[in-house]
Parts: C-alpha cells; structure tokens; sequence
C-alpha cells in the first residue's frame, strides 16, 4: 500500500473529512469492544478494517490528494487505523483467553473413570525373589552359576561325597530317568551346579546358583516334587567358617533388614565338613518370640527361622572335582527359595507357588 | 531319638536343678538337634491317684452293653475316706485289682473335664482310666491294671504312671549313630556340662570260653565279631518290670514281652541291637554267611523274601533262620513257650545292613543302628547285660558258656596340623584346646611336634577324615563362637549377558499384560492327546522317569504348553474373564546316548570323561510359552472389549523380539496344537525358533479353554542366541518426509508380508518406513481379490524430495509389487 496510488479506482469516493474518519473510528472501536466471541471479532474485523471499510477505502484516496492535504489525511487516517488495530489485537487476546478457560471447562472429564483396558501382568514371585538374591551376592563381587535340571548322577552325588550307599540315592528321595541305571536323575539339589563350576573354572569362586530342584515328595501345603533351591560356594585361599558366617550374615541383612544375622547349629552333609544349620534370627519379632504378647506366627515363637544348611566344603568334594585341596578351602550354603519366600511373606500354602492362579502372582507384581 | 530326662541322669551327674530346655539346647548346640520335648503328665490336671477295686457289679444295658458299677478304695484323696462310686465299661480286671482313677474335678488330655455325672442309673463320681485316655498310647482295650506293689489307694499315680517324667525327642544326624542310644545322648550330656559319665557298657564280663553255642562265621568282613549267650529256665509268662516298660514307652517302642523287652531296652541303652533266639528250636551250629542264588526266607513279620547273593544270613542245620542284623526269621523267634533263649549280639558290616534294608524294604530299628554304625566293642557288655535281666526278671540262669567270635576291627587314627581347626573355623583355638576337646569326645590324643594324632573311639565310625576332628573341636568350642567376617572376592563382572537377557524377556511379557506361572514339568501320554498331536509327533519321544509320583505323569515334558493350558483353565475355572499367563522353563528331549558313567571321587575325570557324561544329557532348552485365552481388553466406558486371538499371539512374539533386538519373520505353518489355518512358524535368519497362532478348536475344548484362545511357544535359548549385543546408533534425517498411501488389489493366497517386502525393494533407499494400515475384501475389489492399503514415508538423507523423487519411488516400489505379486493399484 505503499507508494502513489496512480490506478484509477472505479468506486467513487469523496476524501474523508476529519469528522468522518473520527466517526469510523469510533463505530470500529465501539464494534470490537462489543464482540463477545471470537467470530464476531472476526466480522467486526472484516467490516472495519477490510478492503471495503471506510478506513481502508479512505486510506486509499490519500494518493488523491493534493500534496499539501496528503500529509494531514495520512496521518490522520493512518492515526485511526492504528487506534482501530490495537484494539483489535487487545480484543482478540481478550477472547483468546476466554475461548481457552471456557473451553478447558468444557473438556472436564471425571478422571476417577477406570483406564484398565489391557489388565496387568506380573512376573512370578519365585523369579522375582531368586534374581533379589542374586542381586545381592552379585553386589558382593559374586558371579551366578547355572546348570541343567536333568542331571548326571555322578555330579549330583558321587562328586558331592555322596556315595554309593548314601540314604538319599534311593527311590524314595530321587527321581530317575529311565532306566535307574543310566546313571541320569532330576537333580535333588543345586549342588551339581558347584561340582560343575569347580570342574570347569580355577579359584578364586564365588558363585551363587538359583535354580529348580526335585525330590520325591508327595505335594501338600509344606512339599512339593519340585522346589527351588539357592547354594552358595565359595573357594579361595585361606576361607574359613567364618567367612561362611560373614556372607550369610550379609544375606540375611541385605534380604531382611538392619540386624538381622544368623546363627550356626552342628549338623551333617555329605559335601561339607563342619556342618552346620543355619538360622535366622525371626525378622518379626527380631528374636523375641513374641509379638504384642501374642506368639510370633512367623517363627512359632522359637525367635530363630530355620533357614538352610551350610559349612566348609569336604575336601574329599574339592578333590573328586579337580581343586587343589591343600592349597584352598571353601564354603558353601543351601537353602529354599520357597520356603525362605513363604515366610518372608507370609505364604501358608506352597501350592500357591504352582497353581498359576494369576491372582497369587499378581500380588506380587511389584516385588523387584 | 526319644530319650527320658530320669534315663540320662542315671549315668551323668548332671546338676539336679537344671531344666529340661536348658539341656536340650546345650545337646542342640553340640549337635543333637532338639526335635520336641513330651511331658506326657502336662495335659493332666487335679486329682489322679491310685485306687483299688472293690467290688465290681456287672450291669447289662438295653444297648446291649455291659457296664461294671464298681466301689473304688481311693483313701483320703475323695476327701472322706468312703469307696468312690465309678461306672467303668472295661472288663480287664477285677476286685482287688489296683487300677488309676482319675476324680472329680480332673482334668485329662484334650481339655477333658471329669465331674460327677448321672449316667446308666447310677451317679459315677470319676473315672478308672486306660492309657490312651492319659496320653499314654493308643492302648484303649481296657483299663490300666496296676501291679499290686505298685501304690497305695490315695497316693498320686503320676510317678507310678511316669507321668511326671520329661522326654526330649532328639533328630539324630547319620553320621552320629552312637547317639541312637541312653549311652551315646548321656556322654554329650556330660560335655556339654563337664559332667562325671558312667559308661553303661562298662562292666565285668565273663570271658570267652568254648562251652557256648556253636557258632561259625564264614563271612567275618560282613560279621566282624558275632557274641553268644544262652539263658535257660527262663519263664515265658514273667511280667516286664513297669519300670522297663515305662522306659521302652517314653523312648517311643511298644512293650512286648519280657524277652523282647530285655532285647529293645537293652538296645536303647547301648546302641547295640540284640536278637533273641528260642534256642529250643535251633537246630546244631548257627554260622553266619552270604546267601545263595534262589534262597528265601521268612522273616519274623510273616514276609516271605527272595535273598540277594549280598544278603547276610544266620543259618542253623534246618537252613537260613534270620537275616543278619536286619530281622530274624519267624521259625526261630521267640514265643509265649520259649523258655531258653539264644542270645545274639553281633556286629555286622553297616554297607551290608544298608543295602539289605534297602533290598528288602525293612526299616527296624535295629537296621537303623547297624546301618549306621554302631561300637563294634561292646557286643560282649551288650550280651552279659541282656542276660543279666533276663535272668533276674524272667527266673532262668545263664549257662557257663560265651562264644565270642571275631575281634572288633583296630580303632581308626587321623592325624592333623594342631592347628587346622583354627585354620578351617576361623576361630581362636590353641593347640591345647584341640587335645583337650578331642579327648573330652573320646579321642585319645598322641603330640609329634606341631601335629597330633588321635585314636577315634570305637563308638565313632563317622570320624575318619581330618576335617571330622575339626568339626568335633569346633562343637565343642561352640558354633555360636565362629566370628562373622566378609570375605573379599575380586571384581565381579555381574550378571551374564544371558541372564539379563532372560530378566528381560519376563520385564516385556509381564508389560504385556501376562502373569508368569511355573508349572511341574510332568506330563504324560494324555497332555499329548489333549494336544492333538500325532502319534509320530516328536514331542511324544521323552525323557521318561524310572519312578514317576504319578503314572498319568511319568515323562518330563517336551513342551511347556500343557501345564500352561492347565493353569490358564484353572484360572477360567475360578471365574477370570480373560487369562494371559507365560511360563520359561526347560524342556527335554532325550539323547539316545546311553549311560551316564559313573567314576571314581579320589581324582578329577578327565577333559574326555566329562565330556563323556555331560554327552549322555538329555537336550534341555529353555523355552518360553504364552497362552492367551479370553478378554484381552476389557470392555469398558471407552468402547467394547476385545477376546484374544492368533493376531495377539503372534503381537506377542513381535513385540519380543522387538525388545531383544532380533528380527523374526512369520510364514504359514499347520501343526497341533494350532488351528491349521491361524498357525505361524516363527524364524529368526530362516531358523524356526516355535509357533504362535490360535489354538486348534478342540484344543481349546479339550482343556475346557475359551473359544479362540491363543498360544505360543518358543526355544528362548535359541531367541536369546541372536538377541543384539552392541546397539549400532541410529541414523536419521532431519529433512521433510514426503507420505504416500497405495492401495493393491491382489489373490487372497497372496501373504501381506510378500507384497510388503516386493513395495520396500522397488520403493528404494528413499523409503523410510512403511506400515500396512488397511485390509479389505468385499464387492469393489470383486471376488477372490483383497486389497492392501499401504503408508509410505519417503525421506532422503540430505535434501528435501521433490514431488517428482517421491512420486518415482511410490511409482517403482508399485511396479515392483505388480510383478511379484500381480498386485495392481487400486482405482
């Protein structure tokens, strides 16, 4: 719009006296500040500022004129235009605003509606807790050994100083592949996994070994055919028991809180020698027995939970599976992950673990 | 191990105010673990006293019963003196008998409150008790009969009845058979406390002479020492002294007779089992030996056995009478006549005994002991005492003669570094203490400079190698002393690649709406039917077990699938709308290889032996399984629900992968248990790694699952195989996308995944994405014909494309669609 206007324009016009000018000013002001919505601003935006406005045609007589008159009419027209423009933008912000809280009001919805389109899953319980244990020995500098299930029964007892004629070979306690002379079990423990380690790595080891294990019990609420076990071995120069009490005191503090330690009671295993049962001091009543002078249900009152087995490993063990048995010792542990999950959490029925009920496992959806 | 309190004072002088708990814990501490302590008269309250009958009224009743109305001489314990009426519907005794009564206001085991009460017409004020009715066993044939010195009317019949006796029940170790016995629980008493021990196999025995019985041991390994004695005039009819039966019931065996008795107490006491013989009915020399191929026997249980060429057997002129150490034969037991009794104490091989229980399914508890190992030493004590009683309670004599066969094998020594209990604990424990504590166990103890050598005694089989002495300084010392000190393993390098991968794969199933279940991996031929498999399926050739706890189940299975299904239908059957549940587990698939070897221990097998044994495992992968079954969304404010399908399942498998960075590919596949129809063959680089789809209709009935239920199932291991490791950096243009949509009409037979892969190789290096938006069959397309809508991305790396870049890359990746699978665009 800028230069002389040198085109011929076909509407007739008359030059805008003052008056006029204020006149069309003030109705496009008055319009604005009469708009309520947004549209109506648009029109009012149309009608007083578009190509057909007074102003707008006013403005393009101003080449018209003569050259003493053109400065005075620019300006003054130019004044109202400007007048007129701000307020439009004003307006507009104005309505803006409102449009916005007005229709954020509209769009309320009760958030308190249900969102469980796709219900939740979980991982098991069972999982969960042995990669907790896991966890916890892998912090201390431990690695997690693994093995197969079905197990050659030379690892799973000759090796362990379980001999020919030891009680738990019999059918009464294993499950052998058939033929019971093929020398192949479902493994009765994990210890397999540290005659494997042991058969396969050189000291310093420190493995821990989650894993499923069978025996054959009938199932009920405290047996079950199949368990889970975690074992721990360690070998290096110079371990002693009490380096096997260090590490379960660890375990039980890391897995059951501040002050939680353990304590030893002479016992047997083949594949170890000390032996010991280990227990845990009752995470619940902290060792008192009680609870709000009730028996505490946790460990029956005894203060102690039993927990697993444990001692220094049998050289006769470190030597069936290639250790130097003068120049190491070792250690290891044994103990439920079921059972230590059952009464960690106050599960009655062991069954529970194996029934697939997806409400059981959900439950423990938020176990890490 | 049942052992009474007043059974182990007797020979250790243990302090008189010690309580039961206590020394139950100190016996825990050094190894005998407490299993439970009886105070059999703990459940009984108020007034129990002796009482003797009467009279005795013998009252018929309409029931057809007979009651007795007895008057019972209680003395002053009822207060005044008077007989105390009592109905009683026993029939074992008679006036003049004394018998326990229990009176009003007492309380037996069970809470069971005694008053006077009315009953079959007469007012009985208290009642004459039996032995199940005071917890005293399950005898309830009749009342308990006292003997006539056993009290006076009126007194208490809690000591009288051993009532007032403590019983710790311990669970004994294998490796510490000396403490099946009175003997070997009173020596630890007696450490635990530093207590004066009187051995009860101490005793003066007469000496071996050739006058006893005849006796021949052909097989000394399996019967290293075998010991007769011969008690005659023996009265068949003598009574068992209450005191021995009350010690044979609180150790937890059932009295018998007296014969028997004698032989079980004596047991208990020593830890050396005794077999009697009636010695009228044995015929010439009795030998020990191996039995021979096709001899039988039968035992004194009435069994009739087939004997093991392993098996030890006792022997007489008539042929085998018993099997050594295990159980006698029932031709010689003894019996309500026998009246001279052969008495045998022989120590036998523990491996022998062992196996023969095993063979032959006996579980005594003289195979217990002799299994486990008992003092081959006292066999001579053990026989002199059995005869000791039997002749001082069963009237007879002992003859003069004592066969002694055999010596007890020499003691056992094991020599250790005086310091290695220190070294193997952790704990401070001085040369000095180990002497001291292996001597204070029975060790005698002999110092070379910095080593000792101890002399294991004989009641201890189990120490044999040097960390057994260390496990009996450090019991001694104390468990509870051993310090607690962190070992300090070098830099671990965490998890393997391989279990983190596994942590991940359950991460992206549970994000995916599944609940992980584990499930027993036991299967039989009827899961196979359920599934619909052929019958030259693969997966019906399994690893079988020798004892299966279920016939129905007697494989390990090879798919994870029929415990999934089961679980999910449980789920369904407890009333869950929609059901998805995963399980990861191993599977096996057997090798066919042969045995396992079994080695030796004394070295390391071999690089080639191991090989060998690990070669004879079955296969077993882990698997993973998913079943989808129901509403997998629900319905809901926002719109219907929606049940799940082949589509889910193999969404299930993509998004999987997708997280494990493997590029799998589905084609068509038709196999139970899956629907032939809906059923993909997954494949990662052309290897097919499992299946997913709908399960076959009949599948799904057969396991009582929702119509259209889903399944997957995976060999993760080989998933995991060629999950990425390093993540290469993507690279991205930041340049405009141009978007094209096209519509081809092909054939129905036509796969998706074709015409996708013809449009990516004709669109060109310019194609950035491309997504399959649209499928639609119906009149426009005509008969026969689907159409596929695509969205194509174009993006170049380094420019903005021009209409006419973009429009020539859709134009050549139609083209190439067109030629390779006739699709035409659609109009």
């Amino acid at each position: 719009m800028s230069g002389p206007n040198t085109d011929y324009d076909p509407v007739e016009v008359t030059p805008l006296k003052p008056e006029e000018v204020e006149s069309a000013r003030d109705a496009a002001l008055a319009a604005i500040a009469a708009a309520t919505d947004l549209a109506e601003l648009k029109q009012v935006r149309i009608d007083h500022t578009g190509d057909r406005s007074p102003l707008a045609l006013a403005n393009r007589e101003i080449g018209a004129l003569p050259p003493q008159a053109r400065k005075e009419a620019g300006q003054r027209i130019g004044q109202a235009r400007g007048a007129v423009a701000k307020a439009l933008g004003e307006r507009q912000a104005v309505l803006e605003v409102e449009h916005e809280e007005r229709m954020l009001v509209e769009e309320t919805v009760d958030v308190t509606l249900p969102t469980d389109r796709v219900p939740a899953g979980a991982r098991h319980p069972l999982t969960t807790g042995a990669e907790l244990i896991a966890d916890i020995f892998v912090a201390m500098g431990w690695e997690v050994a693994e093995g197969p299930v079905i197990e050659a029964e030379w690892l799973n007892f000759d090796a362990l100083n379980l001999g020919p004629d030891h009680p738990a070979r019999t059918m009464q306690d294993t499950f052998w592949t058939d033929p019971q002379d093929n020398g192949v079990v479902l493994r009765t423990h994990t210890s397999p996994v540290q005659a494997r380690t042991m058969l396969t790595r050189t000291p310093p080891i420190y493995v821990v070994c989650p894993g499923r294990v069978f025996r054959t019990d009938e199932y009920d609420a405290t047996h079950s055919p199949m368990f889970h076990q975690v074992e721990g071995l360690a070998i290096d120069e110079g371990i002693t028991m009490a380096h096997l009490k260090g590490t379960l005191d660890h375990f039980a503090t890391a897995m059951f809180g501040e002050g939680i330690t353990t304590r030893f009671r002479p016992s047997f295993f083949p594949f170890t020698e000390p032996s010991a049962e280990v227990d845990l001091l009752c995470f619940v009543c902290r060792g008192a027995g009680e609870l709000d002078g009730a028996r505490c249900r946790t460990c029956r009152g005894e203060g102690w939970i039993e927990w697993g087995g444990c001692g220094v490993v049998n050289p006769r063990v470190l030597t069936a599976c290639g250790v130097d048995a003068e120049r190491y010792t070792g250690f290891a542990f044994g103990m439920g992950i079921d059972r230590t999950l059952m009464f960690r959490h106050g599960v009655e029925d062991l069954r529970g673990f194996f029934e697939g009920d997806v409400r059981f496992t959900t439950a423990f959806g938020s176990e890490l | 191990m049942k052992t009474p309190v007043s059974w182990i004072r007797e020979y250790v002088d243990l302090p008189t105010d010690l309580t039961t708990e206590a020394l139950a814990a100190e016996l825990t501490d050094l190894g005998l673990k407490l299993e439970a302590i009886e105070k059999p008269g703990d459940q009984i309250t108020g007034p129990l006293v002796v009482g003797r009958v009467l009279t005795m009224d013998p009252e018929p009743q309409k029931n057809g019963k007979t009651i007795n109305w007895c008057t019972v001489d209680v003395g002053d314990a009822n207060g005044t003196g008077e007989p105390q009426g009592i109905v009683c519907g026993a029939h074992n005794f008679a006036p003049g008998d004394l018998v326990v009564v229990v009176l009003p206001g007492g309380v037996l085991p069970g809470g069971f409150a005694i008053s006077a009460r009315k009953t079959y017409g007469h007012v009985s004020a208290g009642m004459i008790c039996s032995a199940r009715e005071l917890g005293l066993g399950e005898d309830h044939d009749g009342i308990i009969v006292l003997p006539q010195d056993a009290g006076k009317p009126g007194e208490s019949a809690f000591g009288v009845l051993g009532l007032d006796e403590e019983v710790i029940e311990f669970e004994i170790n294998p490796d510490r058979a000396y403490a099946l016995s009175l003997r070997g629980v009173a020596r630890e008493a007696a450490l635990a406390y530093d207590a004066w021990y009187t051995d009860p196999t101490q005793r003066d025995v007469p000496p071996a002479d050739d006058q006893g019985y005849p006796v021949v041991v052909e097989d000394p390994a399996g019967c290293p020492v075998f010991v007769a004695r011969t008690v005659s005039g023996f009265d068949p009819a003598a009574p068992t002294p209450d005191w021995m039966v009350q010690r044979i019931q609180l150790a937890g065996m059932r009295p018998i007779s007296l014969a028997v008795d004698v032989t079980n107490y004596v047991m208990l006491e020593t830890g050396r089992p005794i077999h009697g013989y009636d010695a009228d009915k044995l015929q010439g020399t009795v030998r020990v030996r191996r039995a021979r191929e096709g001899e039988r026997l039968t035992t004194l249980d009435g069994t009739d056995r087939a004997l093991s060429t392993e098996d030890l057997v006792v022997t007489d002129d008539s042929g085998i009478i018993g099997l050594g150490g295990v159980m006698g034969g029932e031709a010689t037991e003894m019996s309500a006549t026998t009246t001279r009794v052969l008495v045998e104490a022989a120590h036998w091989d523990a491996v022998a005994m062992f196996r023969t229980g095993k063979r032959h399914k006996i579980s005594s508890e003289a195979g217990k002991r002799n299994e486990r190992g008992v003092d081959p030493t006292i066999c001579e004590a053990a026989a002199d005492r059995v005869v000791e009683l039997l002749t001082t309670y069963g009237g007879g004599m002992a003859e003069p003669g004592v066969t002694v066969v055999g010596t007890p094998p020499e003691p056992t020594t094991i020599t250790i570094e005086a310091d290695l209990p220190a070294r193997v604990t952790g704990m401070e424990i001085d040369p000095a203490t180990t002497i001291r504590h292996l001597r204070a166990v029975g060790c005698e103890v002999a110092e070379d400079g910095t080593r000792l050598t101890a002399t294991v005694p004989p009641w201890r089989p189990d120490l044999v190698d040097p960390f057994d002495l260390v496990e009996e300084v450090a019991r001694v010392v104390g468990y509870g002393n051993v310090p607690s000190v962190l070992p300090t393993p070098g830099a671990g390098r965490g998890l393997t690649r391989a279990q983190r991968l596994r942590r991940r794969v359950g991460r992206t199933l549970a994000g995916a709406g599944c609940v992980e279940v584990v499930s027993f991996p036991f299967v039989g031929e009827a899961a196979f039917d359920q599934l619909g498999l052929p019958a030259d399926d693969p997966l019906r050739h399994t690893v079988r077990l020798a004892n299966p706890l279920s016939n129905e189940e007697p494989a390990y299975t090879t798919t994870l699938l029929p415990g999934l299904l089961k679980a999910a239908a449980r789920n369904v059957g407890r009333g869950a709308t929609g059901v998805a549940l995963f399980e990861t587990g191993t599977v096996a698939f057997p090798s066919d290889r042969g045995a396992a070897p079994i080695y030796g221990v004394d070295r390391r097998p071999t690089v080639e032996e191991l090989a060998a044994l690990l070669d004879a495992l079955p296969a077993q992968p882990l698997h993973l399984a998913v079943v989808l079954a129901g509403e997998r969304e629900r319905a809901g404010w926002w719109g219907e629900g929606r049940e799940a399908g082949w589509a889910d399942a193999i969404a299930v498998v993509r998004r999987l992968a997708a997280d494990l960075g493997v590029a799998v590919t589905v084609e068509a596949d038709a196999r139970m248990p899956w629907h032939p129809g809906r059923c993909a063959r997954v494949l990662v680089d052309g290897t097919e790694i499992g299946r997913a789809g709908e399960l076959h209709p009949k599948v799904c009935a057969s396991f009582g699952l929702p119509k259209r239920s889903a399944a997957v199932e995976l060999d993760l291991d080989a998933l995991l195989a060629r999950a990425v490791d390093v993540v290469p950096a993507p690279e991205f243009s930041t340049y405009p996308v141009a978007k094209e949509d096209v519509a081809l009409v092909v054939d129905d037979s036509v796969r998706a995944a074709d015409v996708e892969a013809a449009l990516r190789e004709g669109a060109g290096e310019l194609l950035e994405s491309l997504r399959l938006f649209d499928v639609y069959t119906g009149e426009q397309v005509g008969e026969g014909r689907t159409s596929l809508a695509f969205a194509l991305r174009f993006r170049a790396p380094d420019r903005t494309l021009t209409e006419e870049e973009t429009a020539a890359a859709r134009e050549a990746a139609v083209a190439r669609a067109a030629e390779l699978t006739g699709a035409q665009q659609r109009a």
